[in-house]
């Protein structure tokens, strides 16, 4: 099933705010099963493009479909800026919330499986604030497993957390998000290089796309990575000049 | 232990309190029918108890209908205005002047129109508890957090699922907060309705003391009332509580 996840087909994609273009003719694709990262400094339009996509707001122009030409609705997973975790539900009810949402019936032995894929089959039972913030991280990476998507979106899902933490859950999101179409939005040229196939960036007003830089490797690719470095470089050179012009 | 001082704590604030009024008194040269002594109270609490017991079952009754009813037309009034602009526009002129117009002015016409019965008192105080609870629960409807929404629509879920399992659970400590304000002022419509026109209640007990002049009776009714009201705050305190187990009080350490 996640061999044969669609590719995502990025077309034309306009946003404007008023006067105000922040982006137009934005294009790009994204082969099934790969994991590209969009990178771009803050305030560029790296969240309003990745809601759109998440069907979540409308374009002013333009389309984004699946490849395997069926709609998109229905299909995604979300994983948002914070771990977007519900405070009244224990750790489990989180991880099975689409199921509760869509008054289906919760599949607790699944949900209880990728509780131990993340390490929390412990805390179950436990509030989500009763987690430190690498553990709220993982169990939304729970609940976004547990709604076995083809497509999978997230928008600076690692960024609250600090470095090392960061790290780790970066890990288990490359190794358990294999197979899926991922796209993942960050202002972290290192969190970039080692998660993402595909990087392409997003810079200057109205924001345009640069081509895609292709990393070589498997990832997650270890911080050290010769490879990885020489793109983290050159990544840092592009953002800035962007940033400055 | 912790329990205990719950306890303690308030009965020395009390004792405290009771033994300030002792001494004033008792030294003050302040004649009783305007300072009664704690234990000339004590006595008219005593000699009345039953008067008194069957007078506060009245305001009780009138009170827990006031907010029963105050608290459902409440949370539909915020429910109404938060998802219907039109709604919205109409209501709120409507919603303020209630609450401009005090319920004090009000009140000898609510008991020409509804009576010297319990249906006065209780249309009074809705009309105090209602505008807490929807002020409140408006505003917690109003600030769920987006990305909450954001994540069930892409899960999914149907906007009467999103109200049910997100805006409503989430408005949830904003209403706890709302029903908390409504409880302490609840007897305030049953006891001004007393004092305007009726039969029974604590407030009336209260007005016909005053007409006599037994201070210690109008004193040991009002002390009926604080406890009744006190307790009733306490319970729907701890029910919340209950409820909000989830809701992490953050002026405390975990």
């Amino acid at each position: 099933m996640d061999v044969a996840s669609p590719g995502l087909a990025i077309d034309g994609l306009g946003l404007r705010h008023g006067a105000r273009v922040i982006f137009r003719d934005l294009s790009m694709s994204i082969d099934g099963g790969t994991f590209v990262v969009l990178l771009g400094a803050s305030g560029v339009g790296k969240s309003s493009l990745l809601k759109i996509v998440a069907g979540l707001s409308r374009p002013s122009q333009g389309t984004v479909r699946a490849t395997d030409g069926k709609p998109l609705a229905g299909r995604i997973a979300y994983m948002g800026q914070q771990d977007l975790l519900y405070p009244w539900l224990n750790v489990i009810e989180n991880v099975m919330l689409g199921a509760r949402l869509r008054g289906q019936r919760r599949d607790r032995d699944r949900a209880s499986y990728l509780l131990g894929r993340v390490g929390l089959a412990e805390r179950a039972q436990a509030l989500p604030s009763e987690l430190s913030g690498g553990m709220r991280q993982r169990a939304a990476i729970a609940r976004t497993l547990y709604e076995d998507r083809p497509f999978v979106l997230m928008d600076e899902p690692f960024s609250a957390l600090d470095t090392f933490t960061r790290a780790q859950v970066q890990d288990l999101a490359a190794e358990l998000l294999v197979g899926k179409t991922a796209l993942l939005i960050t202002h972290d040229p290192l969190e970039a290089c080692r998660l993402g196939h595909h990087l392409v960036l997003l810079s200057g007003a109205p924001a345009t796309l640069s081509a895609p830089i292709t990393v070589r490797g498997t990832t997650p690719r270890p911080a050290d990575d010769p490879d990885l470095l020489h793109t983290q470089g050159h990544l840092m050179r592009l953002l800035t000049e962007a940033h400055e012009s | 232990m912790r329990g205990a001082s719950a306890i303690l704590r308030p009965l020395i604030t009390i004792a405290v309190l009771v033994g300030i009024w002792a001494a004033v008194a008792r030294y003050a040269a302040i004649p009783a029918y305007l300072l009664p002594s704690p234990e000339s109270v004590a006595t008219a609490l005593w000699h009345n108890r039953l008067v008194l017991l069957q007078n506060a079952g009245t305001t009780l009754a009138e009170t827990l209908s006031g907010l029963g009813i105050g608290t459902v037309l409440g949370a539909l009034i915020a429910l109404l205005i938060v998802f219907s602009p039109v709604a919205e526009r109409w209501l709120m002129p409507l919603i303020l002047l209630s609450q401009a117009v005090p319920v004090f002015a009000l009140a000898p016409l609510l008991v020409l129109w509804f009576g010297f019965g319990m249906a006065s008192k209780v249309v009074m105080s809705v009309l105090i508890i209602f505008f807490p609870i929807t002020a409140a629960f408006s505003g917690g409807l109003r600030r769920v957090d987006r990305g909450w929404l954001d994540l069930a629509r892409t899960m999914g879920a149907s906007p009467l699922s999103m109200l049910r399992h997100v805006r409503l659970m989430g408005a949830l400590p904003a209403f706890g907060s709302g029903l908390l304000v409504a409880t302490a002022i609840a007897p305030i419509g049953a006891v001004v309705g007393e004092w305007v026109g009726a039969s029974a209640g604590l407030g009336y007990v209260m007005l016909n003391a005053n007409a006599r002049i037994e201070t210690d009776l109008m004193f040991a009714a009002l002390i009926v009332l604080a406890a009744m009201t006190m307790l009733l705050w306490a319970l729907v305190d701890w029910v919340l509580h209950r409820i909000l187990f989830w809701a992490p009080d953050t002026t405390r350490s975990a």
